[in-house]
Formats: structure tokens, sequence, C-alpha cells
């Protein structure tokens, strides 16, 4: 049973309802940046007058388009991703006047030297881990890099007054994202994590950043309402965190049935969930290093070493007042995979809670035994 | 009252009707093409031994992967739980139990009589029962008499981690002229090895519980405890450790 709006509008009504918008904004001449990944640098595409718009694969449609180019054992989200542009089916990836993306992991920061013979991809040099002595130096260099060469593409002149009005409106819509996420942390959760999860995918069809805030300040001010009325002094049911890769993919196969099957789901602690929301870009200085700064901070697991992700996790674990952990890994992501050791250590160890990996892909060829396994682990939280 | 137990497994489906002290009934039949007509069966036998799941004096738990095709059971559960309790009921104590079962291959840590931890084999159907199926099948033997050609072999490796691979692999050594034993032995080690490394993700218990159809093999659990390095035990009951639970289960829950 899930807890879903009247109005509620799934991934890919919004997913199509953005087609048309994007359309006319491009018939007035507005330039459009496609993006991948968190590590994206979004207030300087804002600066640069263009929209960012998401371009993460999530079905697997694409994928047999894909697997002519690339290998079979791939993440899906990047075969995914590369299929929608190579086979020309992603109106989004279309209309985008360039792509910005950076080096996270192997298979993507490969995949987009061929994503550029397709269409001009700027991939930023993301250091591979924090602590080396000229990883924010040489990030920072890259912002600077990215500011020419959007420049360039865009034909236009990022001025660091625009770059700092981006920045506090960046940094006003994580403050709205973070307090719906929140709204998870009442218990029982007045929210389907079904929700949660959908409304954040699709926010990246939403252009105009401050219909943003306001959609989310709506939504949470309503579910606010709706727990005080409905949902304070119940019981409630047993809550599930997510973390690992993302899961957009997973949205109807994983997270909707954990659901179905009887828990809430109320935390992400991946790279749609708050932990990147909590972390705001500093605006009392030079705003380049502000933004290198931010988002050499972010904790995915493509960073080595990646203690801060555990620390997230920790912090989230408790907030959330979580009953058992799933993680979601695609297969052949190795990071995850193999940081998977250390969170299943972290959860079960030292905060005493069930953990459980499900290693999938986005086809539904193992829709039973996901099943299965989500019954059997909700079974042993019961 | 009496508490039956069903798991509708990928090959065979078993039932206990469990009284509240003693089993006094079970039995197996072969999971046909549908689960549902299986468990159409299932209802008929129980009723001829005298046993009516819609009476108010049963109570029904469904386990395996056809439970929801048992529309008459009054919950279900899955196999994890299931095997868990009953694989705890006939070990008499807590443990970890392998459960090689014909679809997938569980390992469940027990622990006060309830499962604690679990983990199944992922898509593939290496080091499940399947396995053997399909290679007893390649070879022209039935399980049984593949085991007993094992014993006398010395086993070939086989190094594909997937079954379609590995048949023909088989394929290929049986083109090669190696001995019938040989290659047996070597599909039997395939599956202990596989069956081992997943169970050697979970801590080392006091005792390892072979259930499913294979646990009615003592080569196979002898290979396998020669792996694992720990005694494996095995009983004759072991291949209706799920539908025990279920009942077990049953009782406890369900009153
Ligand atoms: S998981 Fe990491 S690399 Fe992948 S999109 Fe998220 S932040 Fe980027
Ligand atoms: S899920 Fe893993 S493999 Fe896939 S794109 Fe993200 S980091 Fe790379």
């Amino acid at each position: 049973m899930l807890k879903l709006p009247e109005n509620f509008q799934d991934y890919s009504e919004a997913r199509q309802q953005g087609f048309i918008k994007l359309k006319e904004l491009k018939e007035r001449g507005k330039k459009v940046v496609g993006i991948f990944c968190t590590y994206t640098p979004t207030e300087m595409v804002l600066a640069a007058g263009a929209v960012p718009v998401g371009l993460c694969g999530m079905s697997d449609e694409p994928i047999p388009a894909a697997e002519k180019f690339l290998p079979k054992n791939l993440c899906p989200l990047i075969k995914s991703s590369y299929g929608f542009a190579v086979s020309d089916t992603c109106p989004y990836f279309y209309f985008s006047d360039m792509i910005l993306a950076e080096t996270t992991c192997d298979g993507k920061k490969k995949m987009y030297e061929m994503m550029n013979e397709l269409k001009y991809t700027h991939v930023m040099q993301l250091p591979p881990g924090r602590s080396g002595s000229t990883a924010l130096h040489s990030w920072y260099d890259e912002m600077l890099r990215l500011k020419e060469v959007l420049e360039q593409q865009l034909e236009t002149v990022i001025t660091e007054d625009d770059l700092r009005n981006a920045i506090r409106l960046k940094n006003r819509e994580r403050k709205a994202t973070l307090d719906f996420f929140e709204i998870g942390r009442l218990k029982p959760s007045p929210v389907s994590g079904y929700e949660i999860s959908t409304i954040m995918d699709s926010n990246s069809f939403i252009f105009d950043t401050e219909e943003k805030i306001a959609i989310l300040e709506e939504r949470t001010a309503q579910l606010k309402k709706d727990y005080q009325e409905n949902f304070a002094g119940k019981p409630s049911r047993p809550r599930i965190l997510i973390t690992g890769c993302p899961s957009g993919g997973v949205r109807d196969k994983i997270i909707r049935q954990i659901e179905e099957l009887g828990a809430d789901m109320v935390a992400f602690e991946n790279c749609s969930g708050p932990r990147a929301q909590k972390d705001l870009v500093a605006e009392d200085k030079d705003p380049y290093l502000a933004l290198a700064e931010k988002y050499l901070r972010i904790n995915c697991s493509v960073m080595s070493p990646n203690p801060e992700r555990i620390e997230a996790l920790g912090e989230m674990l408790d907030e959330y007042s979580v009953d058992g952990v799933i993680e979601i890994i695609l297969q052949a992501c190795h990071t995850f995979a193999i940081e998977s050791y250390r969170v299943r250590k972290f959860v079960t160890e030292e905060k005493g809670l069930p953990y459980m990996a499900l290693e999938t892909d986005y086809s539904q060829t193992d829709t039973g035994q996901i099943n299965t396994r989500i019954s059997a682990f909700l079974e042993i939280i019961d | 009252m009496n508490f039956i137990g069903i798991d509708i497994g990928s090959t065979a489906a078993k039932t206990i009707v469990f009284d509240g002290t003693r089993i006094i009934s079970s039995f197996i039949l072969p999971t046909g093409w549908s689960s549902k007509e299986t468990a159409g069966q299932i209802r008929t036998h129980l009723r001829t031994a005298g046993f009516d799941v819609d009476s108010d004096d049963t109570r029904t738990i469904a386990t395996g992967y056809g439970r929801i095709s048992v529309e008459y059971a009054d919950k279900i559960l899955t196999e994890i739980s299931c095997h868990g309790k009953g694989g705890s009921a006939l070990l008499a104590g807590d443990g970890v139990i392998i459960d090689v079962g014909g679809q997938d291959t569980k390992i469940i840590t027990v622990e006060n009589g309830v499962a604690v931890r679990f983990l199944m084999n992922d898509k593939c159907s290496a080091g499940t029962g399947k396995f053997i199926e399909i290679m007893a099948n390649r070879m022209g033997v039935d399980i049984n008499e593949l085991f007993a050609l094992a014993q006398k072999g010395n086993p070939i490796t086989i190094s594909s981690m997937c079954t379609v691979f590995a048949e023909s692999e088989v394929i290929s050594q049986i083109g090669a002229g190696k001995s019938r034993e040989d290659i047996t032995a070597g599909i039997v080690e395939s599956v202990v090895s596989r069956v081992a490394l997943l169970a050697s993700r979970h801590e080392k218990p006091d005792k390892y519980f072979l259930t499913g159809g294979l646990s009615l093999n003592p080569y196979f659990a002898k290979r396998l405890s020669q792996k694992l390095g720990q005694a494996v035990y095995t009983c004759e009951m072991g291949q209706y450790a799920g539908a025990l639970g279920a009942a077990l289960l049953a009782a406890e829950k369900l009153q």
C-alpha cells in the first residue's frame, strides 16, 4: 500500500510534460546543458543563463541500442544514458546545446568519450579523492576552466554577480529540498518514499528554480499538516533506508515493492538524497573556490577513501529512526559493490541494524527474486 | 487444532501437518508446470488424509517459490523464515542452514531459533540443484546415478560461472574423451565450491545444516563439509525443513 497524493504525477508523466516546456524555452533562445551527476556544479550553468537538465538513464528501453557499442557487462545507468543518446530517443539530449560531465567512475568517463562523438561533451576532471594535496586546487582550476568552456560554447559571459546569485538560489533550493526530505524523519512517516524519489528525479524537468522551491515548500507544508492530523501517535511500519547506487531506475522494482510489502521507505542515502543538500555552498568567499569545496565534499563511492559516507549514513540512521538498511547495487558498479563491505559492517556491527544488498539491473527478469529477498528481509525485521 | 505447512519449491512441493506437538502427516508431490494446480492437488491430498484446509480447526502457512498460488493459505511467508525455523527445529538449535534448492541456494544464519541473516545466490543457477539437474540430463543419467559416478571420479575443473557456459565446457570434456566419473565429479565439485563460497560469507557457526533436495545425498554433504572444514549435518527430514518451519510458525503465530 502506497500513500500517494491524489494529484501524484509519476516520473514518466513529469518527464513528458518537461519536453514541451523545454521546447518552448529553446524557441525563446534559452540554452540547455545536459548533465548526469551530483558532482555537476549547476550554479555555473545557471550563471551562464542556461538551464541544466538531468539526462541520467533510468529506463531499460534504450539499453539494447547501447549494447551495440558498449560492453554488456556494464552498469545499466551508463548503458541507459548512452542508449538514449545514441538512439536519439531522448528529447532532452536532443535539445541540449552541450553535455557537462565529470570523471567519476571508470564506466562513465569512458562512455563520455563516446558521447562526445554525438554531441559536444565537456568532462571536468574530478579528483579521485579529497585528501590528495592537489585535489582541491585542481578541482578549483576545473571550475575556472568550466567558466571559459561555458562562455565559449554558449556564447555568453559569466559575471561574478551572476554566479553569486545562482549560488544563493541553489542554496535556497537545497534548503527546501532538505526540508522535504526531512518529512521522512516523522514517525510514522506521512509520505511514501516512492513519492520522495519520484519528486526528486522529476524536479530535474522543472526549469525554473523558483518554481521548484515553491512546489517543494508547498508539499512539505501539506505533509506536516497531514502528519499532525492523521499520523501523529499512530503505530509505524518498519522504517527502511536506501543506500548505494542511484535508485531512479529501480524505483518500481525495489522502492515500490518495499512499500507494497509492508514497510516505509523513509530515507535515501544516495546521490539523490539529503546528503548533498545538507551541505551548502559558502556564500561569503570566492565563488569558484566555494563551489570547488562544496562539490569535492560530496561523498559518493567514486571517492577514495570515502569515510564521510559512513559518517553521513550513521547520522541518517539515527535521525530517521531507521529499522533496516537496503543497499542497491547496480550490476557491474564496482565502487558501490566494493564499498558495500564497509557499509554492511558499519550497519550491522556498529549500528546493530539488519542490512541487505540487492544487486540488480534495470530489467524485469529478477522481480520474483527481488520480492522474495525484500519479503524475507522485512520478516526478519518484524 | 492442526497446523499445515506447505512449501512449493520449483521441483517438489512439500507438506507437513503438525498438531501442536507432533508431525502427524507429511508428503511430497512433484511441482508441475503450474503451482496453482499443485496447490489444488495438495488440498485434495490433505482432504483424503482427513484434513480440511478450509475448516476453522486448521491454520495454513504457505512458503516457497509457489507460495502465492496457495490461495487457501492463512498466511504466506518466505522460504527464509520457514527454512530458518524448520531447519533450527531439525538441528535442535542455532547454526547456519544451507539450503540447496531446485531454483536457488540460501544461506541462513539462525540465532535463538529465528533467521537473522540470509544470502541467496544471484540470478544464475550455477550452485543450485538446477545446475546438477541440467548436467545430469546432459550426461544421460539421473541425479542419483550422477552422484554414484562422481564418487569414483577425480574431478575435472569446470571454471565457468554460468550454467550455459559450464554446459558447453562439459560437452567439450565429453568430446575430449574424459571419463564420465571425472566429469560428474567435476560437476559436483563445482556446485560444492559455489555453495561453500556463498556460505563462507556468513560467520562460521558451530553447526552447518544442509536442507533441501540435495541434503538426501550423503556424498554431497560429505564434500561440502570437507570444503567448509566443518561438520555438515543432514537428516532424513531435511527436504521438509521449509514445510516444517511453515507449520511451526503457523502454530506460533496463528493460534
Ligand atoms: S552515484 Fe556518484 S557518480 Fe553516480 S551520479 Fe551519483 S554522485 Fe554521480
Ligand atoms: S552506479 Fe556505479 S557504475 Fe553506475 S554510473 Fe554510478 S558509480 Fe558508475
